[in-house]
């Protein structure tokens, strides 16, 4: 069954095309890769289905409801969620309310009942707050709940975003370089993390990333970009003899 | 017609000092996207420093304003390192509120000092010269004509020097600057000392022009210059220029078509539509975030 | 302030002990606002001084919600001080009947308070665009347009004023307002939109993405914040019994962005705090005549160079929080060095 479906998004800056003609049919959870050299694209598709630019041209239905043009909360609220190619954690608020904030499009009383504390605010608040303490005792960070978003030690910034973007209770996840950063020891647990939370969370993944372990390792479908192209879409093997894909990488990275 | 054309002149005198005054905001804003609310007293300060070298020490007009600019350009430089360099990592509204409080204490500390108004003497000569029914004063001139060549100079620093060349890198990426071994203290100082000595002049061609000065003048004409560079676009020299004087030139009119407590409703009015279309000024860019 | 008193350093069983502060403080105050006056207990101009004082906090605390709580920069509390001082001075003044003044005075704080809202409503769009500076230029033209027009405005006055109020600000009703703001205030910051409004402080395009509203929260935050605005010039006007154009210039903002970041932006404690401080602290310094005002300054330059955050910045006394957001297990670094899972994403694997 098909959860997001792409057709000719188009999306420039000034005179530079970012992305050219991007096709997608993503069914309900695979866990698909984007691939491509710097600058190639990928973090503005993001932005483009996130809403916080909106696409020149094309059109993104997700779950048949057009999302261009809709701002990025309502987006939010119908399902997706991202994390951040830089982090970007609410750094002097405490690692529960960073959860917290997630809660906001799932949370239901109105601004009176928040002015006076009263009618649904307490069962309310009651239920998001045993809901992130779950999930922060579930991401193993239940100890965690006071301590300030900015002093927490890098690999459990990125282990928060995560979390934070599942408080949001999406159905399509996109994860923007989640390796960032890491050593090869890291990047095998953080394989095994998002496989468990795909399972756990019941997700649909589009995972951007730079790490070809990492990507030729947990995805089934891979898409490379270069220039704002798609230049190959196929299985990790398609994708490693696609001589398109070569020669974008050629005098980049070379495929690891 | 010749109504309008008298008027015209008295806004390009206003709008002279607006855009002076205006110049110190946004060279400001350009390296270090600081509001430095203090400027408005830095431009009172230069009153002061004439009304003192003047009166009691009876120098002539071109000294004085040397002596005026030399005292507010060094005025400028001593905030800056006193107050504003030790916050610059700090959050920027702390640097703003330290920058009122600046402000604050320059007004209250030169009310302690002088307590009632103050009278400035006539400086130059006062003559003017009639062409058919509009009279030109040598006061409108020398403002005029001065602040031409003050701009005109400072358009020099800014395009054709390294210091100028420094202060456009910073202005256009502060992090990547000083990497490329721009000297940023060096730079913020001499900036300071630029901006604050042209309201340091613009303070004493003000107060030849409205010779009564006292402690607080510099608020409402300071956050009035303050617009003018917001309507030019804050940051940019020529949008400054062009803000002050497109500032004393609605004023000015106002004032000839309506009765004069419009003035302000009207520029400020006028203001807030211009910022709705364009919110960042005329000359102004915005500045995207990347994601 | 011992450092004892404040969050971070309490564990859970000392939270709960600060429990019977907030209720002891209540009742004793409202009994204390009856008994000063009948009883004559304090001095006349004390009185006066703690009517300030409970006006201070209102401004500084809304001033708060937007310039601490959400990182904006306002400069526009003057302009919606004087909307509620004028549309609540002319209520009372000119269009209730003279006999009616037991009602007729909350009614019109409260309408004050709703015309000034309103106005924060037009100023909350422009937030809209774009952040920080922006914010600040356009309400600084706010408040100098509504000044100006006040002073074209005849039939309050112009900018001669307008007078003729009845002293009806009383030490009860001051210390009501100022309860009631401090009670709803911390109920909207500990609520989803409170939230909002700090993650927006945090990080503005990271909340959108979040799910938060961001328009409107900032609406909210806005209208709150200038309705309380508008509350505290309804009781200004009614304890000065005078009012004109010119005390709600920009130098009025100014006194109110002094006593927030003083006190310290983000915090409750701090803008009672920071209130306090500069109406007492005025009032202390009055021997020095006019150096007390180049006192102050000097002083929050100072504080602003050691403490760029203000007093209590980003902290908050626990008994003002409401219990059930306090933190029931204790919490620090030291869970955290314990922490296997602290340099990645180990942890997880064990649980499948
Ligand atoms: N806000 C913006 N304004 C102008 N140009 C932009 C903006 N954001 C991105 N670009 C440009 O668009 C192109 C694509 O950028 P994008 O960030 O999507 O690349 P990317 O594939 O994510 O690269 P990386 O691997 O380095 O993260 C780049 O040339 C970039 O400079
Ligand atoms: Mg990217």
């Amino acid at each position: 069954m098909t959860l997001l479906r792409a057709s000719g998004i188009t999306h420039f800056f000034g005179g530079l095309c970012a992305v050219t003609d991007f096709n997608l049919s993503l069914d309900r959870d695979e866990l698909l890769g984007i691939i491509g050299p710097n600058g190639a694209g990928k973090t503005t598709l993001f932005n483009i289905i996130t809403g916080v630019c909106r696409a020149t041209r094309g059109s993104i239905l997700f779950r048949d409801a057009e999302i261009v043009g809709k701002s990025p909360d309502r987006i939010v609220r119908m399902g997706i969620v991202r994390t951040f190619q830089n982090i970007r954690l609410f750094n002097e608020l405490t690692v529960l309310d960073n959860i917290r904030v997630a809660h906001y499009g799932r949370v239901r009383y109105t601004p009176a009942e928040a002015l006076l504390h009263a009618g649904r605010y307490r069962e309310e608040e009651r239920r998001i707050r045993r809901h992130s303490d779950e999930l922060l005792a579930l991401f193993r960070m239940g100890h965690l709940s006071g301590e300030r978003a900015k002093n927490l030690p890098y690999g459990l910034q990125k282990r928060l975003e995560i979390a934070r973007a599942l408080a949001t209770e999406p159905e399509l996840l996109l994860l923007d370089e989640p390796a960032a950063g890491m050593n090869p020891r890291e990047v095998d647990e953080l394989m095994d993390f998002i496989r468990w939370t795909q399972r756990e969370f019941g997700l649909t993944i589009i995972l951007i990333e730079h790490q070809m372990r990492l990507v030729m390792g947990i995805c089934r479908r891979i898409i490379a970009l270069d220039f704002g192209a798609t230049i190959a879409d196929g299985t990790p093997q398609e994708i490693q003899t696609d001589p398109a894909v070569l020669e974008a990488y050629l005098g980049e990275k070379a495929v690891r | 017609m010749i109504y309008l054309i008298q008027q015209g002149l008295n806004a390009l005198q206003l709008g002279s000092i607006y855009a002076l005054i205006a110049l110190g905001y946004t060279m400001v804003y350009g390296v270090l996207s600081l509001i430095n609310f203090a400027h408005g007293d830095f431009f009172m300060v230069g009153a002061f420093l004439c009304f003192i070298v003047v009166t009691f020490m009876g120098i002539p007009f071109v000294p004085a304003l040397l002596i005026s600019m030399a005292g507010v350009a060094a005025l400028g430089v001593a905030v800056e390192r006193v107050a504003y360099k030790p916050l610059r990592s700090a959050p920027r509204v702390s640097a703003v509120i330290t920058a009122l409080g600046v402000g604050i204490f320059l007004e209250n500390f030169t009310l302690a000092l002088s307590p009632y108004p103050k009278h400035i003497p006539t400086i130059i000569a006062n003559t003017s010269w009639s062409a058919g029914a509009v009279t030109v004063s040598s006061l409108q001139v020398v403002v005029v004509f001065l602040s031409v060549v003050l701009m005109l100079v400072l358009h020099f620093i800014v395009q054709h020097t390294k210091v100028g060349m420094a202060m456009r890198a910073i202005s256009w990426d502060r992090n990547v600057a000083p990497l490329m071994g721009v000297p940023v203290n060096y730079v913020i100082s001499v900036t300071f000392a630029l901006g604050s000595g042209l309201g340091g002049a613009a303070g004493m061609m003000y107060a030849m022009a409205y010779p009564v000065i006292d402690p607080y003048m510099g608020i409402i004409v300071g956050w009035k210059a303050f617009i003018s560079a917001v309507v030019g676009g804050i940051g940019n020299i020529r949008g400054a220029m062009v803000g002050g004087y497109i500032l004393g030139g609605v004023e000015v009119l106002t004032t000839a078509f309506l009765p004069s407590t419009y003035r302000d409703f009207v520029s400020f009015s006028l203001l807030l539509v211009l910022l709705i279309f364009r919110p960042y000024g005329i000359y102004g860019r915005p500045r995207t975030e990347k994601v | 302030m011992g450092r004892a008193f404040l969050k971070k350093d309490l564990t859970g069983k000392e939270r709960s002990q600060g429990r019977w502060v907030l209720p002891v403080f209540l009742v004793s105050g409202s009994v204390l606002s009856f008994a000063i006056p009948h009883f004559d207990l304090l001095d006349q101009y004390i009185q006066l001084i703690l009517v300030y004082l409970g006006i201070n906090i209102i401004l500084a605390l809304s001033l708060n919600l937007v310039n601490g709580y959400m990182g904006e920069f306002s400069v526009g509390h003057a302009g919606f001080m004087s909307a509620g001082a004028y549309i609540a001075s002319f209520l009372t003044v000119k269009v209730f009947p003279a006999g009616a003044l037991a009602w007729a005075f909350p009614a019109a704080v409260v309408a004050g308070g709703l015309g000034a809202g309103l106005l924060g409503l037009v100023v909350a769009i422009p937030s809209f665009r774009t952040r920080g500076d922006y914010l600040a230029i356009v309400t600084l033209a706010f408040v100098m347009i509504v000044k100006s027009a006040l002073e074209n405005i005849d039939s309050v006055g112009g900018a001669r004023g307008f007078l003729g109020m009845d002293k009806l600000t009383t030490l009860p009703w001051t210390f009501f307002w100022t309860v009631a703001t401090v009670w709803i205030i911390r109920n909207l910051i500990y609520s989803r939109y409170g939230r909002g409004v700090l993650s927006i402080r945090e990080d503005e395009i990271a909340s959108g993405l979040m799910g938060v509203n961001t328009r409107h929260v900032k609406l909210i935050a806005f209208v709150v914040s200038s309705f309380f605005a508008g509350v505290a010039g309804a009781l200004f006007a009614h304890v000065l019994q005078f009012i004109n154009p010119r005390m709600f210039d920009i130098i009025k903002s100014t006194d109110v962005l002094v006593m927030v970041y003083l006190g310290g932006i983000g915090s409750i404690a701090g803008s009672i705090l920071g209130a306090t401080a500069y109406t007492f602290l005025l009032e202390a310094l009055r021997p020095l005549e006019i150096w007390r005002m180049v006192l102050m300054p000097l002083m929050l330059v100072l504080l602003m160079l050691f403490r760029p955050r203000g007093i209590m910045g980003l902290r908050e006394l626990p008994w003002l929080e409401p219990a059930a957001d306090r933190l029931s297990s204790p919490n620090g670094l030291n869970g955290l060095r314990n922490s296997r899972g602290a340099n990645g994403f180990g942890g997880k694997r064990k649980d499948e």
